[in-house]
């Protein structure tokens, strides 16, 4: 008989021994399939290492695949704090990418220091908006936000379809479904010559840092952690509710609106409908493997991207399918929710544990 | 018959993390006595009785209970299965019957198997009725238990246990929730059980109760069981020492004169979702130095009365002045910078945010105040050592201040609450429950805050189902009864339970 009770309170050991148990347990369970492919361990997973640690350039590689995801990983981390489940950063993210085609594309001919700007401000707007609807009708109606924001994503990219064969239509883009570029001088700069990964990394890593400021020590963090924990008793403390939920949602959907900017005008230069290989959703992974800390979504974030681009790598190398990366995704994913309800509750098996915990 | 022993607990011990829930705690129960298990809140009635019916597993101990020819065996412990099966019921303080079920469906409800095509209505029916004959449990067995009254539904409570065949009825403060009328009914009902050879263990903080109807007392404290007296030889000093440890002071309060209006009702209505839930244009006045209590069974619009005040409800009609200005903004916010300050009923769930720190529940008030933040940011050291002068000044005890709030017992949690609504200095004070659930010693340190509050010149409306409590603080009695106030010009406990039960004496 399994037996299970409430820890009174979670040591330090396991509140971070747990999220990184958790990925190296996902990260070993993809031996599983890797046998049953009948791939050589050591070699698989050698070239999954080599693959982001073997050269400057695929460690770049990873750091690039890592920026949307942080921005995605703080949008969820900071909404979630505010028990505000926000599954739509992918559309977010879209809305966020599309208004930085719309003005990036030759809309405002001005110079960079203008133009870059503005088109932040845009595409964080745009994803702000894509989050506030829903957040409003949440605090208005009660409309549960999970259902919403999730249904909004397919709208979402619906609409960016319909404008990709319309009005961001590239007349140069031989009929693909395709945005024009994106000017020169509105592209985010690359950090390092020859190498792909761009500003959009250190305007991640600002965010993360501001964001982990802002939670823990600002008094707009104190109510959104308030909301979050308990709703009721903040209200009663006189918080309003309604607007720090709103504000959460503000600030989480500009984010995963960076996100699709730092793709458009970062990396690819135009949009297309396939910009995002579902960064949005991975960002809710990203955010629970950081136990929703900012600054541990940066690590998160690095992790996950390493999986990616390590996985893709190995299967390039090997001839093994590189769904292999979404299944370590899943599979920490699953291990940290599991490590999670392990670190807050004790488990005991048979008769009962003796002695204090 | 009067020695013949039903249920033995042997040192039964029970840890959660570094606390001692209990340690070691032997009771005997006899056939046909009732025992009073008394003791202050956290001092672990609660988990004693959980292990006794399975929901936990001791660490260490054993229990054993007579069987149905008077021979002790041992219980299986961790399976609240088997304690049904021992003839254990128990009554919990909140109810467990479906309210869209009738009351003899209730009482039948599990006890009959899934798969019989033809329920034997009939025989059960007639031992329902017998039990009623024997016990006087008399209970409306056709009606639907959603219109029950609570004293009703208390009646059908103890006949679900009884019809399994309970010989050992278990009561966790059953008299909490109804009129001084409806309770001496139950002991009249206890009694007649007890003759026929049914054992009682009935928990409870009212000390009036508990030496008035059992026959033995065991106090607990902090875990451990500190005594054990029948109650022929028991007053309530000797049990008040033995619960905190050491006597305890009646509250001495000096006479006052009342001073000007801080809260004023006018004819206010509330439309709320049941009748139970609303206010019928109802009229009040608080006064500076002046503790008014509204008395009255839970569930008669309290609820709507506190949230009222709280800016938790808007009235649907009527006026509200604080200190004589009129409310016309109905929000926490705005009635907490008005000057009310509030001890809610549920202190975990609307009192403080357990996953918060304690300094921070202790400024969770007053955000925007110049010593809790600079341009928008916590000023984090400020907090931490202003939350430590709070804590020694209101006496919190716990892990520290920078814990969270979650790991307080409760009557260190209404501490918090108390100097958090203290330092804020109100005008008005809404003390809704504010000794609910807490230990003797707590309790004594709410009434002395809140006859101090009444010293320095503030209101103080004090809702309370105990009316020994409200006897004990208030200058003046207001009855809540259906949504409606009825000034009680009297201190005598029968008039004004009439009063709370609906007839006008």
């Amino acid at each position: 008989m399994i037996r299970i009770e409430p820890r009174s309170s979670v040591p330090p050991v396991l509140k971070y021994g747990v999220p990184v148990l958790s990925a190296l347990i996902a990260l070993a369970l993809a031996a599983i399939p890797l046998l049953l492919a009948g791939a050589d361990l050591v070699e698989a997973y050698g070239k999954m290492f080599t693959g982001v640690f073997g050269s400057m350039f695929s460690f770049t590689e990873m750091l690039t695949r890592a920026t949307p995801l942080i921005f995605t990983g703080l949008a969820a981390a900071l909404a979630f704090r505010a028990k505000l489940w926000n599954i739509g950063a992918e559309g977010q993210l879209y809305l966020g990418a599309l208004a930085a085609a719309a003005i990036g594309t030759g809309l405002i001919d001005a110079p960079g220091f203008v133009l870059v700007p503005l088109i932040l401000i845009a595409g964080a707007a745009a994803g702000a908006a894509g989050m506030a609807a829903p957040a409003y009708l949440k605090t208005r109606f009660g409309a549960d936000e999970v259902v919403t924001t999730l249904l909004l994503n397919f709208i979402i990219l619906i609409f960016l379809q319909m404008m990709l064969e319309g009005p961001l239509k590239d007349p140069m883009g031989m009929g693909w479904p395709q945005s024009a570029p994106i000017l020169d001088q509105g592209m985010l700069p690359q950090l390092l010559p020859r190498m792909r990964v761009h500003w959009g990394l250190i305007l991640a890593l600002v965010a993360a840092v501001i964001a982990q400021i802002m939670l823990g020590r600002s008094v707009w963090g104190f109510r959104l952690r308030a909301v979050g924990e308990n709703a009721a008793a903040a209200l009663h403390a006189g918080i309003g509710v309604r607007r720090t939920i709103m504000s959460a949602a503000i600030v989480s959907g500009a984010l995963a609106g960076l996100a699709g900017v730092s793709e458009v005008a970062g990396l690819k230069g135009y949009l297309t409908a396939d910009l995002s290989p579902g960064f949005g959703y991975t960002g809710i992974v990203v955010a629970m493997l950081a136990g929703l800390s900012p600054l541990g979504v940066v690590a998160a974030a690095l992790f996950i991207a390493s999986v990616f681009v390590g996985a893709d790598s190995m299967s390039r190398a090997i001839g093994v399918s590189s769904y292999l990366a979404d299944l370590v995704v899943s599979m920490s994913l699953i291990s940290v929710l599991i490590g999670g309800f392990i670190a807050r509750y004790k488990i005991g098996f048979g008769t009962p544990a003796k002695g204090g915990a | 018959m009067a020695n013949e022993l039903v249920l033995s607990l042997r040192s039964l011990s029970k840890r959660f993390g570094d606390v001692v829930a209990n340690d070691a705690v032997s009771i005997d129960l006899y056939r046909g006595e009732v025992l009073s298990l008394l003791g202050e809140n956290g001092a672990g009635k609660t988990t004693l009785m959980n292990m006794l019916f399975g929901h936990y597993m001791p660490d260490s101990g054993s229990v054993e209970v007579a069987d149905s020819d008077g021979t002790l065996r041992p219980l299986q412990l961790g399976h609240p299965q088997a304690a049904l099966e021992a003839g254990i019921g128990m009554v919990h303080q909140h109810f467990t019957l479906a309210e869209n079920l009738t009351a003899i469906d209730n009482i039948l409800l599990g006890s009959e198997s899934l798969w019989s095509l033809r329920r034997n209505r009939g025989a059960a029916r007639r031992k329902v009725q017998g039990i009623i004959e024997r016990s006087g449990l008399a209970a409306p067995l056709d009606e639907l238990v959603g219109n029950l009254t609570v004293g009703e539904r208390q009646r059908v409570e103890i006949l679900k246990a009884l019809y399994r065949d309970a010989r050992i009825l278990v009561l966790d403060e059953p008299t909490a929730v109804l009129t001084p009328q409806e309770a001496d009914a139950l002991f009249d009902n206890i009694g007649a059980m007890t003759r026929d050879g049914l054992s009682v263990i009935f928990i409870s903080h009212k000390l009036r109760e508990v030496l008035a109807f059992s026959d033995r007392i065991a106090v607990l404290r902090h875990g451990r069981k500190v005594g054990e007296i029948a109650t022929a030889e028991a007053d309530e000093r000797i049990i008040a020492r033995m619960m905190v440890g050491a006597d305890t002071e009646a509250t001495a309060r000096a006479a006052m004169q009342a001073g000007d209006p801080v809260l004023e009702l006018e004819n206010i209505a509330v439309k709320g979702k049941s009748a139970r839930d609303s206010l019928h244009r109802v009229s009040l006045t608080v006064r500076a130095h002046e503790i008014v209590g509204i008395a009255g069974v839970s569930g008669n619009g309290q609820t709507a009365l506190a949230r009222l005040v709280s800016g938790l409800t808007r009235p649907d009609g009527g006026e509200m002045r604080v200190d004589g200005r009129r409310v016309t903004k109905f929000d926490p916010q705005t009635l907490l910078k008005a000057g009310i300050g509030r001890i809610p009923e549920d202190r975990h769930h609307d009192g403080v945010v357990g996953a918060m720190s304690v300094a921070e529940n202790m400024v969770i008030e007053r955000l925007d105040a110049d010593d809790v933040q600079k341009h928008g940011f916590l000023r984090k050291a400020a907090i931490r050592a202003h939350a430590q002068e709070l804590a020694a000044a209101y006496d919190v005890r716990g892990p520290g201040v920078d814990a969270e709030a979650r790991l307080l017992s409760g009557g260190n949690m209404q501490k918090l609450i108390l100097a958090r609504v203290f330092e804020c200095a109100p005008r008005l004070i809404l003390a809704n429950q504010p000794t609910r659930g807490l230990d003797l010693g707590a309790a004594n340190e709410v009434g002395r805050r809140l006859l101090e509050a009444r010293a320095r010149g503030a209101g103080v409306l004090l809702i309370s189902e105990d009316l020994d409590e409200v006897l004990a603080l208030a200058d003046r009695i207001v009855v809540i009864h259906d949504g409606r106030l009825i000034a009680a010009d009297t201190t005598d406990r029968e008039a004004i339970g009439l009063m709370m039960a609906g007839e006008h004496a």
